[in-house]
C-alpha cells in the first residue's frame, strides 16, 4: 500500500483518498513548439524503474495537488512537496540520495 | 417562505451507534486566503466561534466554522441564518478576493453517537481514528463517496455529505451498525 502525506493540508492517508496525476515537472510545448518538442512532451514519458516523480491531488481530502518523490518498485515515498516547483527541491534530492545512492539524479 | 427539506427527512436509527440524519442545517462554504482579518472578525460576528486551526473546527454561540483546506472554510448556522449571514459576509469582505456560498441545501448532515461510532466509520474510511482527536475534521472517502468527519465529542461525530449521496451515506452506516457487526478495534 502506498501511503502519501499531502504537504497542503498535513494528512496521511493511503492512496485511494487521493488520484495520481501523472509524471511530474513535465515542460509544456504548446503554440510553436516544433513537432518533436510536442510529440515528447505529449506522449513520451519516462516510466522509470525506481526514482520517480508523480503528481497527486488529495481528492478526496483538502483537493489541493502537489508531487510526490517515490519509488515505482518498492513504493518507499521519499518526499512529498508543493507543486509549485520546476524540479525537486535540493532538500528532496538529498533524501533520495541518501536512500538510493545510485540514483542518477533529476534529469 | 417554504419549509426545508432536508435529505432523509430526520432519519434516525439506533444499532451499534445513535444515528441520525441532523435535519436541515445552515451551512456556508467560504473560499479565499484564511489569514485575511475581516474574514476572521466576520466568522466570529456569525458564529461567534474563532478562527479554527488546520484541520480543526472551533464552536461559538451561534454556530461553528471548520477548517476544510487552506484556502476554504466550512461555516455552520441555524438554517434560517443561512442567507442573512452570506449577506454579511460578503458585505465584510467586499473587495476581497473571496467566494461565498449557501451550501445549506446542497449537504447532507448525520451524527453517530455511541463508544462503537469510530469502529463504524473505519469500516468504510480509509483513517486511523486514534489521529482524529476532539475537535478535528478530516475530510476523507467514506466508500465511493467524499465526506468530512468531524469528532465532535470523544464518542460522537458529524459527517457531511453531498446531498445527492446522503441516501447512499445513510444506507451504508445504518447497515454496518447493525448489532452483530462490532469490530471493537478503537477500544
Ligand atoms: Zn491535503
Amino acid at each position: 500500500m502506498l501511503i502519501l502525506t499531502c504537504p497542503c493540508c498535513g494528512v496521511s492517508a493511503e492512496e485511494t483518498e487521493f488520484s495520481n496525476g501523472g509524471e511530474a515537472h513535465l515542460k509544456r510545448f504548446g503554440p510553436g513548439s516544433s513537432d518533436d518538442d510536442f510529440e515528447s512532451y505529449m506522449f513520451n514519458r519516462k516510466n522509470p524503474r525506481g526514482v520517480h516523480f508523480e503528481r497527486w491531488r488529495h481528492a478526496y481530502g483538502c483537493g489541493k495537488w502537489f508531487i510526490a518523490a517515490r519509488c515505482t518498485v518498492t513504493l518507499e515515498v521519499f518526499a512529498t512537496y508543493p507543486a509549485q516547483t520546476t524540479e525537486p527541491p535540493a532538500d528532496v534530492v538529498k533524501k533520495i540520495k541518501a536512500r538510493r545512492s545510485e540514483w542518477e539524479g533529476f534529469a | 417562505m417554504s419549509e426545508p427539506v432536508s435529505a432523509l427527512g430526520g432519519a434516525q436509527y439506533a444499532g451499534m451507534v445513535e444515528l441520525a440524519e441532523a435535519g436541515p442545517r445552515g451551512m456556508i462554504t467560504v473560499r479565499g486566503d484564511l489569514a485575511l482579518p475581516a474574514l476572521a472578525s466576520a466568522v466570529k460576528k456569525i458564529t461567534g466561534a474563532a478562527m479554527p486551526a488546520r484541520r480543526q473546527a472551533s464552536t461559538g454561540a451561534k454556530g461553528a466554522v471548520a477548517w476544510m483546506s487552506p484556502d476554504e472554510l466550512l461555516l455552520f448556522v441555524d438554517y434560517a441564518a443561512a442567507a442573512p449571514s452570506v449577506a454579511a459576509l460578503e458585505a465584510a469582505l467586499a473587495g476581497e478576493f473571496v467566494t461565498i456560498a449557501d451550501v445549506s441545501d446542497a449537504r447532507a448532515v448525520l451524527t453517530l453517537k455511541g463508544s462503537q461510532a469510530c469502529d463504524v466509520l473505519a469500516k468504510i474510511c480509509p483513517v486511523d481514528f486514534a489521529d482524529l482527536p476532539v475537535g478535528g475534521i478530516r475530510r476523507s472517502r467514506a466508500a465511493q463517496i467524499a465526506a468530512a468527519i468531524w469528532r465532535e465529542e470523544q464518542d460522537e461525530y458529524t459527517v457531511i455529505c453531498f446531498r445527492s449521496h446522503a441516501r447512499y451515506m445513510w444506507d451504508m452506516l445504518s447497515q454496518l451498525a447493525r448489532p452483530g457487526g462490532e469490530v471493537g478495534l478503537y477500544r
